[in-house]
């Protein structure tokens, strides 16, 4: 057999790992005895024993790649997430009361207790007030005008609505960041420092987080990338807060408020949220000013 | 916390019964199959976009998807392998909206993401290595792993991962990529080829420093 080439070494490798033939061979079938042929060529060439030794180890390394470990109840941590986003099934809902005898009283009384939160029911709560506000603006404006300049008008509501919505957002975030680099540690400041609570933060910074997600993706879906992209990065500050202990170390703290300052998240969320307020104060700015502002804003 | 992980414990249900029962309309069974592959969802991820942040987006994703589909997925079928398919598309979706949002932020903006990036591979190093030096060639290891992989395009990555970590065939993979299998398989051996460019020098010196004596 001539020297087999790097791809298909590359497919014995993996057929090694699968421990028979594999779906990278010759597709009539040919994939064991073309693996056959290689084995037996391997034995006697030395090079090509030695080319597929670098495949493996270049491979066996990957493996060890670290991959941070989400925690124990990271699973729990997923379903608390989800569960208030995911629809009844099949259910109607005279027929909730009756449903429990399909599930444990003990999930359903904790999925329950869960979506019931106070900070959720406030985060979902903001929300449902936000769309509730865009429906009915939609249908006052609608009673007025020609079909054209209706759908405009509703949009431009809407969007003035998300404008206010994300910019009193914007507003709350800045306030715990700004509490955060201003948060003392225990025990005095530097190495003699002990430890920072900032529980109080974290809570808020947990709420923050899931309105966070859905204006996100609001923005995204409204083409505002610029929005979108500011949210996005406080999204990974908040996330980072909401995942530290209650109670950090000074040094753990410290590297909190160094991610915050790095970034210049604040100064962004600042500047976006002035921005947000002046268009919020302009209600029907001209053509010529929304492309001043959003010019200002990529800028950032 | 420790009630609910309890209830999944008793509840015991296999995939199968905690999809019927889903689809029956007893949503909290759906948790049973959450609680179970969250996490293996989740290293998928991680290796597929490379940060936790969107990882931990890709898995609720996936799993809010996986339920809205659930009518759809085939009793035969395993809920794992399924599941890992969803987050693959997904994950190659988050990676092409990256990818444009990036290009539309200032190369500063950039360059501190990425210095944060690498960052976060130093700190994933396990405590407890024997040596300082031990400790800074694990973390060179790692940062050339990292950038390796991010420099795969987001379908050579998606390709690589679901072969290589998720074990998915090449129909499979061929089917989350929207390509033939002949174009999936050339993915698979190209990440691989580029893997081997990027790593192989690296891993020539560790070769020649353990072969002198000289590995710290």
């Amino acid at each position: 057999m001539k020297h087999p080439n790097e791809e298909e070494l590359i497919a014995y490798h993996d057929s090694k790992l699968a421990g028979g033939p594999t779906d990278f061979g010759t597709e009539d079938g040919g994939d064991a005895a073309q693996r056959e042929a290689i084995s037996t060529h391997l034995k006697e060439c030395p090079e090509c024993k030695t080319e597929l030794d670098r495949i493996d180890a270049v491979l066996a390394v990957l493996d060890s790649m670290p991959v941070p470990d989400p925690g124990e109840d990271y699973g729990q941590r997923v379903w608390k997430q989800i569960a208030p986003r995911l629809p009844e099934k099949r259910r109607r809902w005279w027929e909730f009361g009756l449903s429990k005898q399909s599930s444990s009283p003990v999930q359903s009384g904790s999925v329950w207790a869960a979506s019931l939160h106070p900070r959720r029911l406030a985060a979902f709560g903001a929300v449902a007030a936000l769309m509730i506000v865009a429906f009915i603006a939609g249908r006052v404006t609608t009673k007025h005008g020609t079909p054209d300049a209706t759908i405009a008008d509703s949009s431009k509501v809407r969007e003035r609505i998300l404008v206010m919505a994300v910019g009193e957002h914007l507003g709350r975030s800045e306030m715990v960041l700004v509490e955060l680099s201003n948060a003392m540690p225990v025990g005095g400041t530097g190495t003699n420092a002990k430890q920072v609570n900032i529980a109080a933060e974290q809570r808020r910074a947990e709420t923050l987080l899931d309105e966070n997600r859905l204006y996100r993706q609001t923005a995204l879906e409204q083409g505002d990338t610029a929005i979108a992209g500011v949210l996005d990065e406080l999204e990974r500050v908040l996330l980072d807060v909401a995942h530290s202990p209650q109670e950090v170390s000074a040094a753990q703290f410290e590297t909190i408020r160094e991610r915050i300052e790095s970034k210049g998240i604040l100064f962004k969320v600042r500047v976006v949220g002035q921005e947000l307020h002046q268009r919020e104060l302009s209600a029907q700015p001209s053509p010529g000013e929304g492309r001043a502002t959003q010019n200002e804003r990529k800028k950032i | 916390m420790n009630r609910m992980r309890q209830s999944v414990e008793v509840t015991g249900d296999t995939d199968a019964v905690a999809i019927e029962r889903t689809l029956a309309g007893d949503r909290d069974a759906f948790r049973v199959l959450v609680e179970r592959h969250s996490q293996s969802v989740f290293r998928l991820a991680y290796r597929m976009v490379g940060n936790q942040h969107d990882a931990e987006e890709v898995v609720q994703e996936a799993f809010l998807r996986a339920y809205q589909k659930l009518d759809q997925f085939a009793e035969r079928a395993n809920f794992g392998t399924w599941v890992y398919r969803i987050a693959s598309n997904y994950a190659i979706d988050r990676m092409r909206q990256r990818k444009s949002e990036d290009s539309q932020r200032a190369p500063a903006v950039r360059a501190t993401e990425e210095g944060a990036a690498e960052m976060d591979v130093m700190s994933m190093v396990p405590d407890g290595a024997p040596s300082p030096e031990r400790l800074a060639q694990s973390n060179q290891l790692a940062a050339h792993m990292r950038r390796a992989l991010i420099e795969l395009s987001p379908a050579e990555r998606t390709a690589f991962v679901m072969r290589h970590w998720g074990g998915s065939g090449i129909e499979e993979i061929a089917a989350a990529l929207e390509s033939s299998s002949s174009a999936a398989k050339n993915t698979v051996f190209r990440a691989v080829q580029k893997l081997r460019q990027a790593l192989g020098p690296f891993m020539e010196q560790r070769g020649q420093a353990r072969a002198m004596g000289t590995e710290l």
